[in-house]
């Protein structure tokens, strides 16, 4: 079990999770959890934004009821959650080289635990968003990276979408979680990379294949040999 | 905890459904799997197939839906491939689990698991995620038992047919399958259902109806192993919501000789250890000898 030791709302319907427990099972930056909520039939998948040793911080949006539930837990709670599921990313792919690191929305938060870990690495970021107030996490990234931030109607950083940001840069490897249209065009753009999905999930540990999604290396369960997938292997 | 499937003996009588558990050597990350009484397979076609498109999944009140499409490598692969990799964490009965879209299909797909390493061959007629197979088998008597025994004519294992929910009498059709040589019957699958998402009052999984399961729908399998045990001789494994020992004890009384465990493998992937390590407290608590003894306890 798992224990909440805090859990506060940092933008609109965006809530930062801190739960403590055993982490041994976290291997890479863009693994995620699966957290069991009373009530609810199945659990619910969010990705890891950061940990250390025994505490783990998630990042999540209110989009359903499972979300919503979560907002509403308080320090103290205790959590049935599996730690440390999927494929995350593989940084010594990209050591080395010129990185940008691409997310968008609540994309953002497993770019977080990556930058940190890449720290000393010729990093970028380009944080998408709709508008200003959904902003967060960008001053963190700062202690890392340098950082480039949009915005969909222009009131922080640059207007538009990623791609804006990234069309003029000059980077030969990104790092890139998000929604799927925004993951579509950042790959559409060339250069290698990684990328991570999300999808509706039953298990989340590779029983059901509920989350399989077609390659072109074959066949592949979002859970577990993804979220992060290769660019030289994803087909949208 | 023994139980004696027809002429197969099981350690227990807990068995994880097809396509809860994969090729069963994924979960032995989870706990040591030799402690099941069997494991039932992914479902597996002659062909490979990747299945339906996303989403293949959505929540209800009391379980889910999912259309996965019987995703899966082919027979050959499976034999070739996914077996050797079971094998190595792996000694206790299989249940290679079988479907087709002509019974044809069904016929050679069982008779190459027959000459390999599976001890029963469990023929799903219930799949409500395919067009054109699965359930359109299961949902006639004549059609059950024609694909029952096309099969029982080239194999020597034993054949449990996995009947459906999704039918008028279960007792007709588990009969014509007995009358057709059918070993055993598991009863059942999963219940044609549909979620709306009311944002935008549009079925969530792509094939918009799909196969319900979770705690919700065991009254009805539970229902359906009794009605069938008294229509039947041969042995049953009961199938539908069981996530607890007291509901394993249900399905026994009921008439079942061996249970299967399925949603809740998604849920906690350490339900059937859970379970069958809860039993014995059961029994000693209800004063229960041997589960053999209580088959069927149920009925008279």
């Amino acid at each position: 079990m798992y224990e909440i030791t805090a859990n506060v709302c940092i933008a609109p319907n965006v809530y930062e999770m801190t739960i403590a427990g055993d982490t041994s099972n976290i291997k890479a930056p863009g693994q995620f959890v699966n957290i069991r909520i009373d009530g609810l039939y199945l659990r619910r998948p969010i990705s890891i934004c950061d940990w250390g040793d025994g505490w783990i911080r998630l990042i999540y949006k209110v989009v359903g009821k499972g979300t919503a539930k979560m907002s509403e837990m308080t320090a103290g709670h205790k959590l049935d959650v599996l730690v440390g599921l999927g494929n995350g990313y593989n940084m010594e792919a990209a050591r080395g080289k010129k990185i940008v690191l691409v997310g968008g929305g609540v994309g953002v938060p497993p770019l977080y635990g990556l930058a940190k870990r890449l720290a000393g690495e010729n990093i970028t970021c380009v944080l998408g968003f709709n508008t200003a107030s959904e902003v967060f996490y960008a001053d963190k990234f700062a202690e890392f990276a340098q950082v480039h931030v949009t915005t969909a109607d222009g009131t922080c950083g640059i207007k538009g979408f990623v791609t804006d940001a990234l069309k003029d840069m000059d980077y030969d490897y990104y790092l890139t979680c998000g929604p799927e249209p925004m993951l579509k065009a950042v790959h559409g753009l060339g250069r290698e990379g990684q990328l991570s999905f999300e999808a509706r999930m039953g298990c989340g540990f590779g029983a059901c294949m509920g989350c399989s999604c077609e390659t072109l290396t074959g066949t592949k369960r979002i859970c577990v040999e993804g979220p992060v997938m290769k660019s030289g292997e994803v087909r949208f | 905890m023994k139980m004696m499937l027809g002429k197969v003996e099981l350690p227990n009588p807990i068995i994880p459904a097809s396509g809860t558990f994969g090729f069963g050597y994924e979960m032995a990350k989870w706990y040591d799997i030799n402690c099941l009484g069997a494991i039932s397979l992914k479902g597996t076609t002659l062909n490979a197939r990747y299945g339906n498109p996303l989403p293949r999944i959505a929540e209800c009140e009391g379980g889910l839906l999912n259309c996965i499409g019987l995703q899966n490598p082919g027979v050959d692969a499976v034999i070739s491939e996914e077996l050797p990799k079971l094998k190595e964490v792996y000694s206790g009965v299989k249940l290679a689990n079988i479907s087709g879209f002509s019974i044809e299909e069904y016929v050679e797909t069982a008779r190459r698991f027959d000459t390999a390493d599976v001890d029963i061959l469990e023929i799903n007629v219930s799949c409500p995620n395919v067009h054109g197979g699965g359930l359109a088998f299961g949902a006639s008597a004549k059609a059950a038992g024609e694909v029952c025994a096309s099969v029982k004519r080239v194999c020597k294992k034993p054949v449990f047919m996995k009947l459906s929910p999704n039918v008028t009498d279960i007792c007709e059709i588990a009969r014509a399958c007995e009358a057709e040589g059918a070993d055993g019957l598991t009863i059942t699958n999963t219940l044609l259902g549909m979620v709306i998402d009311p944002r935008r009052g549009k079925p969530i999984v792509s094939t918009k109806m799909a196969g319900f399961s979770g705690p919700a729908i065991m009254p009805v399998s539970l229902r359906m192993v009794y009605q069938a045990y008294e229509a039947v001789k041969i042995p049953i494994i009961g199938a539908g919501g069981i996530r607890t020992a007291d509901d394993v004890i249900c399905y026994l009384s009921a008439g079942a000789s061996a249970v299967q465990v399925g949603a809740h493998n998604l849920v906690d992937p350490m339900a059937c250890k859970k379970i069958i390590d809860d039993l014995p407290k059961k029994m000693a608590e209800y004063k229960i000898d041997s589960l053999q003894s209580i088959i069927g306890r149920a009925h008279g």
